[in-house]
């Protein structure tokens, strides 16, 4: 009887939910439900002190539309974002092409520039909010050179800048490393005939190299814009969000609103804006890559 | 390449790597340098008289060393829990001819478009009404279950889809259950793959900010991150020596690691199913 009823393709479905069932029920609980919860909770105004949950409908979001120190959270977040992905994948590019040459020293040099990808975030963010007070170890350097550097973190002109060059140098090695695999990739002798052909490099890279790479330049900018809509801890530690609201991005206003001023309601209305934020570039990028992505392995 | 082009390649790499090696360099000399030479001008590059004072305080001024150890055993958890979620997720989804697999995955994948960030809220007011608010519970719960582990589920899951299947096939004909296959045949196999996820894992772990300053509020629950921002003065000023000797500390132990073992780690990264 038993042995009838378990036949192969009942027992491949039964091991098959067994094993994807803590993932699955993982999902569940901490995606899935709070997301839902979210919407939920964005509808209410949410007293935690006096512990009142009440149903305010839309309020909210016309709370969202009204509130003027969101323009300038949305204004802080695209800086943000646009400065790092433009420095983060240029410089990571222009790294991994030149430790794609043959040439000695390339694993120490490797190894330098992903250092930082390693070392614990606040650890790092801390000592580069060290190195760029007034009289830290920046402008102790621009002045045996003899230049007056400024007060990098409490200048509203310099305070983002300041965060997206801590965060390039930070992760920079991670999207390095992953266009020397896809540059490793580029069969050599699409170069050489090329080079028969009387290529300058300039145009081999652009011709060749960047059409060839294109998916990992489509995922590293996915990766990259998602992470950057996600930045905290460096905001937290570097400036909290000011001067003014110069560096106030999204998570940090949501954080503050939720957690600091106990806008529960509030806090999950902006954590359902950041949610469409995410969809809506994801679904933008995705949508992108017939147009621009040269081949799909 | 010829001679100039290679001097000018290497000029480029060295003056690029400055910030990369200065604010290591700096955090390390400038902890063992007394209070007074921190901020010595013009700025010493290596410390005159050393002294590990900065050191000492830091152990004195919070539970550093159970923060310390705090931050290495949900990190370890973390990550041997991502590992068996994420391989046998990863396994069933690649291996295992299922009705409904293809929509379960892309369900599941769906988790990966929302940063936790997202959903803090409400995962903060459940983990209060499980009384589980400054426990060690939620950043142990939600990265293996929740959104992080999807990305390492994907990562299995590609790793899987490349084995060839005769050594499954042959198995099978053996009588092998599919959890024995999953466990002595593929698993083994999926030592490059298992170590990347585990390296992702891991600094994923040790990294969290956000998530620890809102579920943990007594300083001896506090992991690393957060307790490094602790060491403020009575006006909330930082200590700067105190600060930079326990970020040192932080930083080293995975840095040696890094150095020893950067090989395997930056080619584990490299070869993730991200290829282009």
């Amino acid at each position: 009887m038993s042995t009838r009823f378990w036949t192969g393709s009942r027992r491949d479905t039964l091991a098959g939910y067994l094993f994807i069932a803590p993932q699955l029920i993982g999902s569940v609980l901490f995606v899935f439900v709070p997301l839902g919860l979210v919407f939920w909770y964005s509808l209410h105004e949410w007293n935690v002190l006096a512990d009142t949950f009440t149903f305010v409908g839309g309020e909210n979001y016309q709370a969202l539309a009204d509130d003027p120190k969101l323009a300038d959270a949305l204004v802080a977040t695209g800086f943000f974002s646009a400065g790092l992905v433009v420095l983060n994948l240029s410089l990571a590019l222009l790294l991994a092409v030149l430790l794609n040459q043959r040439l000695r020293g390339t694993v120490f040099f490797r190894t330098v520039f992903f250092s930082p990808v390693v070392v614990s975030l606040v650890a790092w963010t801390i000592v580069w909010s060290f190195l760029l007070q007034d009289n830290g170890g920046i402008n102790g350097l621009l002045e045996t050179v003899g230049i007056d550097g400024p007060n990098w973190l409490r200048g509203e002109g310099t305070a983002m800048i300041a965060v997206i060059v801590v965060q390039v140098v930070k992760n920079v090695g991670l999207n390095m490393v992953l266009f020397l695999a896809a540059l490793q990739g580029v069969p050599a002798n699409l170069y050489e005939a090329a080079t028969v052909d009387g290529a300058s490099r300039r145009r081999q890279f652009l011709s060749i190299t960047v059409p060839m790479i294109s998916p990992t330049i489509l995922l590293t900018s996915i990766i990259t814009v998602v992470g950057s809509l996600q930045v905290f801890a460096q905001i937290a530690v570097l400036t909290q969000g000011g001067p003014g609201t110069s560096t106030t991005v999204l998570v940090y206003y949501l954080y503050q609103q939720a957690f600091q001023f106990h806008h529960f309601g509030y806090g999950a209305t902006l954590s359902v804006l950041l949610f469409a934020i995410v969809l809506l570039l994801t679904l933008v990028q995705w949508r992108m890559r017939r147009k621009w992505v040269f081949h799909e392995s | 390449m010829s001679r100039r082009a290679k001097t000018a390649v290497y000029g480029v790499l060295c003056l690029l790597a400055l910030p990369f090696l200065f604010p290591t360099w700096w955090m390390v000399t400038s902890s063992l340098k007394p209070v007074g030479d921190i901020f010595a001008f013009p700025p010493t590059l290596w410390p005159t008289d050393v002294s590990f004072d900065a050191y000492a305080r830091a152990f004195e001024l919070q539970p550093f060393a159970r923060q310390y150890l705090n931050s290495m055993y949900i990190a370890a958890l973390v990550t041997v829990g991502t590992l068996a979620v994420s391989s046998l997720a990863g396994y069933a989804f690649a291996r295992i001819r299922f009705k409904g697999a293809n929509a379960w995955f892309v369900v599941i994948l769906v988790g990966l478009l929302i940063p936790s960030e997202v959903t803090i809220v409400p995962l903060f007011k459940m983990f209060d009404a499980w009384g589980m608010v400054d426990t060690h519970w939620p950043l142990i719960l939600v990265p293996i279950l929740g959104a992080p582990s999807v990305l390492a589920t994907f990562i299995m899951r590609q790793f899987f889809l490349a084995l060839p299947g005769e050594l499954e096939e042959a198995a099978k004909v053996d009588g092998l259950g599919r959890f024995a296959i999953f466990r002595l045949i593929a698993l083994p196999l999926a030592r490059p793959a298992l170590g990347a996820v585990a390296i992702f894992t891991f600094l994923h772990s040790w990294n969290l900010y956000l998530e620890p300053i809102v579920f943990l509020s007594s300083s001896e629950m506090f992991t690393l991150p957060q307790a490094l921002t602790q060491f403020v003065d009575a006006y909330g000023g930082p200590m700067w020596d105190v600060q930079l000797s326990a970020a040192s500390l932080t930083a080293l132990p995975v840095l040696v690691v890094f150095v020893i073992a950067q090989r395997q780690f930056i080619e584990g990264l490299a070869h993730t199913g991200l290829k282009g």
